[in-house]
């Protein structure tokens, strides 16, 4: 619903400003619309709370004293359900797009290969957030706070609620340089043709630089709040 | 009559328990508030940020377009905040607790609202007001004294429209559980859609969230009188009066599919 609310929202939009606007045309307002409605999900960007429940109720001991990674561990769980709601929740949405609008698919493989690398990445980036903000509850017990904020920065410098192609200038500058777009905008993007040649490898590269540095900010973080935790008996 | 004064009292009793246990932890509950707040100040950054790139949506400009986000979000947070919870009948149905509410001696419609009240969601109405009366004073409207009353009544019937859509499409759960989601896209849904003028939709959406839910009387149908803006739908001018009857009207439905609702409902048994 929210889907289709939005498309014609951006088609009035297009129209308003002559049939285009900031070089969008209709096909690629409602092809937006609906591609960034499939990647909701899948990245994570209702929240995630389950490591923070963990840590308040402190079955995180356990995770600490397994014989394996606690990132990887969690970002092998995240990857699994992750795939999965791509296909459950990414699916439709599309699909009841297509049945009322012509929506612009790319044409070639390679498109569709860097997009599938981007939206790997899209989720990882999600994850890695998702989990830097779980681990503030280790300093503050209850992280949805954090959790909920995550989700509205997301939301709008995403590009979720209107792409931020149509922010003003200095506005969109900002969301370019906040690793939230590289989890939204940047897939559509992608899907939408509008990084051919090189300019796919470049966003790929960005969403990969993000992915990493933000994995690295949990692990950091992890570090700190393994030396403080102090377990309550067994 | 004293029906209705028992059951007054027993409401307040129960909201004032509410919200005396919500101030225990107060950081939490201004969190939430403001955290509710800024989500609905992000649907008017969304106008703000389009009206930055076009001059008008649909034919109306900022301030109109501002007076529909007023109008809808207002109506919707105090429908949030005073009705919203009969959403909760879900899950309640699904665990088995919804029979305790039954067992009691005060209407189902009146005990979970009440029960669940939450006074947090009043962040939801603050930016609608501000907003609203900044965007009427910019909207250089021809005010005269029926255009004046038209914006409080406005605001109530719509409180109570959506109230009644919100205990429509909760009622879905008494015979689909699962089926909250659905009934989300409807309530949060139409309070997102009508923040833009409804011409902007296609014909299958406006049916749906403009008149079948009749959404369109929240906002949309008198801010064209009160505004005297671009009217490609031709409402007529009369039709801006009608709220009220609506929200009577929307009531009955309601009440009659709740209790239709209750008298399917089977307990899970636990």
């Amino acid at each position: 619903m929210f889907g289709y609310l939005r498309a014609y929202i951006l088609i009035g939009v297009a129209a308003a400003g002559g049939g285009e606007v900031a070089g969008w045309d209709e096909g690629l307002m409602v092809t937006f619309a609906f591609i960034t409605q499939s990647l909701l999900a899948g990245t994570g960007a209702f929240g995630e709370q389950e490591l923070a429940e963990r840590i308040r109720s402190g079955d995180v001991v356990v995770d600490l004293y397994r014989p394996v990674d606690v990132q990887l561990w969690w970002l092998a769980s995240w990857s699994g359900r992750s795939a999965y709601t791509f296909g459950s929740r990414g699916i439709p949405p599309m699909l009841l797009g297509a049945v009322v609008f012509d929506l612009r698919v790319p044409p070639d493989a390679a498109t569709w290969i860097v997009f599938a690398l981007s939206v790997v990445l899209a989720s990882g980036i999600g994850f890695a957030i998702r989990f830097a903000a779980n681990l503030v509850a280790f300093w503050l017990l209850d992280s949805r706070g954090v959790d909920q904020l995550v989700t509205l920065v997301l939301t709008f410098f995403g590009g979720l609620l209107v792409p931020i192609v149509l922010f003003p200038p200095w506005l969109e500058a900002v969301a370019r340089l906040l690793p939230f777009a590289a989890m939204a905008q940047v897939p559509a993007e992608v899907f939408l043709g509008l990084h051919p040649g090189r300019g796919a490898l470049t966003a790929l590269a960005t969403q990969l630089a993000w992915f990493v540095a933000l994995l690295a900010l949990g692990r950091v973080m992890l570090g700190a709040a393994t030396r403080k935790v102090v377990i309550q008996g067994g | 009559m004293g029906d209705v004064r028992s059951m007054l009292t027993t409401y307040r009793h129960l909201v004032g328990a509410k919200i005396r246990s919500d101030w225990q932890y107060r950081t939490s509950f201004v969190r939430y508030l403001l955290s509710q707040t800024v989500v609905t100040a992000l649907d008017l950054a969304v106008i703000l940020v389009l009206s930055e790139v076009v001059p008008s949506l649909g034919g109306w400009n900022l301030s109109q377009v501002a007076v529909l986000y007023g109008l809808t979000t207002l109506s919707f947070g105090l429908g949030d905040l005073f009705v919203s919870q009969v959403e909760t009948v879900a899950t309640h149905i699904q665990l088995g607790t919804f029979d305790r509410f039954l067992l009691r001696p005060l209407p189902t419609i009146v005990q979970l609202p009440a029960s669940e009240f939450a006074l947090r969601r009043v962040g939801r109405s603050i930016p609608a007001i501000i907003t609203l009366v900044v965007a009427l004073s910019m909207a250089e409207i021809d005010w005269t004294v029926d255009r004046l009353a038209l914006v409080p009544m406005t605001v109530v019937a719509g409180t109570i429209i959506f109230g009644a859509v919100w205990v429509v499409t909760a009622s879905i759960s008494f015979w689909a559980v699962g089926a909250r989601e659905v009934a989300n896209s409807f309530t949060y849904g139409g309070g997102f859609a009508h923040q833009h003028p409804l011409h902007v939709y296609s014909r299958w959406v406006r049916t749906l969230l403009g008149w079948i839910l009749p959404m369109a009387f929240i906002a949309y149908v008198p801010a064209v009188h009160l505004l005297e803006a671009p009217n490609p739908l031709g409402i007529p001018s009369w039709l801006a009066l009608t709220p009220p009857l609506v929200a009577i009207a929307a009531v009955v439905v309601a009440r009659t599919v709740w209790r239709a609702g209750i008298r399917n409902h089977q307990s899970t048994g636990t």
